[in-house]
């Protein structure tokens, strides 16, 4: 069934198989060049008659993340939609889809498919962005608002960001050591089970002396993130980290869970897992009933200690705790709460991620009543990148100064 | 033997004539594995036949299936070959005894094939009755990294290479299938040599199709209603949604128990074949399986 093809359309096959390899490389899909030989080849071999065909073969050989595949399906169907795809493109970018009256909600991963094929376009800040952000800020409340969000997608660039800040990130913390050791040519102590076992196999003859090391176990981490009317402009910003924490399988934590709280408390650890960052901020967005709404911390807490804390706390999770640390409710609660995560925690690490001026003193009861129970305190000025997040945990903590002004105020 | 399939049509039938149901993306990847001698790498969640398709493909192919499962802790000697040391000694003492024997003649007996044990691995890629067999390489997520770098010669090339021994090569590339469940991330440098495809859970119909095939003596009416209850469940926040093996089992069950149709009841009993977690079989038993029954019901009627 492999169709007869002359020479000179195989070129122009190979040339646009090239090309739409490229449009991946730029959507953020690490291809090489090996598996584009056996992408050509199998294409080749394999013949098509049907275009999904091609789609599949093009898939088995190129891709190799589960997450990259909602990517490759966007630039597939963008790149191959006629073949000649450059004019497809300038439709695409014409002003006259802009105007469309209703325009279809993105399918996620289009955005990065839709960067890729149009070069190193731009796209349009959102002016209101800024007055948004401050209206946010300056107005927190107790009451409950039920709203769902709708997150921007990712471009790739930060995607790439997000992979860079989730290896960099140093956090104030070490492997735990355990009791159980594993074997190691070069360990400190000798392992006589494994000697005796290996000589077994060998009729008796000791060859050498097996060792063993003790073994290191990464902690579990646990972030709790602030969603409340105050945090909203950082919440899309603070899932994205998650996103990539949880899906960073090399960066060394164990398992990692996810709640957001404003007014209630939700598990969004199971929304993260999707391998597409577009699809799992989009079900965060979804499952979470109370963005940008008030904040009541202690009671998010005290939820937490009771229905989580003793499934998600155990042998020694770090928790991180993502707040601006500004209660309306009873101050009291938030003590007793914050005293008891403290407790059954391993760590407890505190971000304010809005920390505006160098000069800032704990004042706001919460700020310091929180202060108090946390192992170390972090904060950054803006948290307009990833970057900055990083750069907050890798700083020495600022707990003790704070306590200290604490109490000379006092 | 059967011969190698021409298409990927060929191929998805080869493999339904095995009662192996595939839809046409794994069927043109099992397909270009065949053709280019291509590892075959699978991922997805546990329960929808990453496994079972090696099986398959042997039996179809009739071939031998060579099953290495993997396990922390895997090393070397286990996976592909080691000496008989025993059996060394036993020569040794002989030609001891003996005293006639000189040592080159000795050394070049003692690390020759008679004395290697010959590991999956390592098996594979010797020639077998009815061609080169089918190495499946179970869960590699659980081996150690280490392991991995073994796997990357045996699998790019196809050779082992054994120091004593010289480098064993493969007169023909077997077919090789890994399969992972993703608890960590498998090194890109391996999956970059082997065709990748993520299994997902099938659709509606490819499912319906799977459970006739496999559990043939249920009615169809049960079979549909089973089918579109398994797919309200997947669409539950559930800790571990079932997969295709569970709704094989679970067919299995009812058909054990004579039933002709669901009713809420019955599906509380036999819950525990299709949810494996306490969490969610407390969620789902009760007035939330009558519930789900009814939209599985109501799904079918409109389908008709």
């Amino acid at each position: 069934m492999t169709p007869a093809v002359d020479h000179d359309a195989e070129g122009r096959l190979v040339e646009n198989i090239l090309h739409f390899t490229h449009a991946l490389r730029k959507a953020g899909v690490k291809v090489g060049t090996a598996q584009v030989e056996t992408a050509i080849r199998a294409v080749a071999e394999a013949g098509f008659s049907k275009r999904i065909d091609f789609y599949h073969i093009l898939r088995a050989t190129l891709i190799t993340r589960a997450e990259h595949l909602e990517v490759f399906h966007q630039v597939f169907a963008m790149f191959w939609r006629d073949p000649d795809f450059l004019t497809s493109l300038m439709h695409m970018l014409s002003p006259q889809l802009e105007s469309e009256p209703e325009r279809r909600k993105p399918d996620a991963g289009q955005r990065r498919a839709e960067e890729a094929l149009s070069g190193a376009q731009q796209h349009k800040d959102h002016p209101q962005r800024d007055e948004m952000e401050r209206q946010a800020i300056l107005t927190w409340s107790g009451r409950e608002v039920i709203r769902r969000k709708d997150f921007d997608q990712m471009s790739a660039a930060e995607l790439a960001e997000a992979e860079r800040a989730v290896r960099a990130l140093d956090l104030p913390v070490k492997p735990i050591r355990t009791r159980r050791t594993r074997p190691d040519r070069y360990g400190a102590r000798p392992d006589p089970r494994a000697t005796l076992r290996a000589a077994r196999r060998r009729a008796g003859e000791i060859e050498r002396i097996e060792r063993k090391a003790a073994r290191t176990r990464h902690p579990d981490l646990v972030a709790l993130c602030d969603i409340s009317g105050s945090m909203s402009v950082y919440s899309r910003m603070l899932l994205r980290y998650m996103h990539a924490v949880t899906h960073a399988h090399d960066r060394g934590w164990g398992h990692v869970h996810a709640f957001t709280f404003g007014t209630s408390l939700t598990n969004v650890t199971r929304a993260l897992r999707q391998n597409d960052p577009d699809l799992a901020l989009a079900t965060v967005g979804r499952e979470a009933s109370d963005w940008e709404g008030g904040t009541r911390i202690g009671a998010a807490l005290a939820r937490f200690n009771r229905e989580w804390s003793r499934r998600v706390l155990t042998s020694g999770a770090v928790v991180i705790l993502i707040t601006d640390g500004l209660e309306r409710d009873d101050l009291d609660l938030l003590d007793r709460e914050a005293a008891r995560l403290s407790r059954s925690a391993g760590r407890l690490i505190w971000l304010n991620p809005l920390l505006r001026w160098e000069g800032f003193a704990p004042l706001a009861g919460g700020v310091r009543t929180l202060l108090s129970h946390v192992d170390s305190f972090h904060a950054c000025h803006s948290l307009d990148s990833l970057q900055a997040l990083s750069d907050a945990f890798g700083q020495r903590g600022l707990r003790d100064r704070m306590l200290a002004e604490v109490r000379t105020g006092l | 033997m059967q011969a190698r399939p021409d298409t990927i049509e060929d191929t998805i039938a080869l493999l339904s004539a095995q009662n192996y149901v595939c839809g046409r993306d794994l069927g043109t990847v099992a397909y270009l594995a065949l053709t280019l001698g291509k590892p075959l790498f699978l991922e997805g969640e546990a329960g929808v036949g990453k496994t079972e398709i090696a099986k398959a493909l042997a039996s179809a192919l009739g071939r031998r299936l060579i099953r290495l499962q993997c396990y922390e802790g895997l090393d070397a000697a286990s996976a592909i070959y080691e000496w008989n040391f025993a059996a060394q000694m036993v020569a040794i003492r002989t030609a001891e005894a003996t005293g006639s024997v000189d040592r080159d003649t000795l050394q070049a007996e003692l690390f020759s094939d008679a004395y290697l044990i010959r590991r999956p691995l390592l098996e594979a890629l010797e020639p077998q009755d009815g061609g080169p067999p089918v190495l499946l390489i179970d869960e590699v997520d659980r081996t150690d990294e280490p392991f991995e770098a073994f796997l990357l010669e045996a699998l790019s090339d196809y050779q082992v290479t054994i120091p004593e021994f010289g480098t064993v090569k493969a007169a023909e590339a077997p077919i090789v299938v890994l399969t992972s469940n993703r608890t960590r991330e498998v090194h890109d440098a391996l999956k970059r040599r082997c065709l990748y495809h993520w299994v997902d859970y099938p659709d509606f119909e490819r499912e319906l199709e799977i459970l006739r095939k496999r559990v043939p003596e249920a009615t169809e009416a049960l079979t549909s209603e089973i089918v579109a209850f398994v797919h309200g469940l997947r669409g539950q926040d559930l800790f571990k949604s079932p997969g295709v093996a569970e709704s094989i089992d679970w067919a299995r069950c009812l058909v054990a128990l004579d039933a002709v149709a669901l009713s809420p009841a019955l599906i509380t009993d036999t819950l525990g074949a299709l949810l494996k977690y306490q969490d969610d079989i407390a969620r789902i038993a009760g007035a939330e399986t009558t519930r789900l029954l009814d939209e599985a019901r109501r799904g079918l009627m409109d389908a008709e």
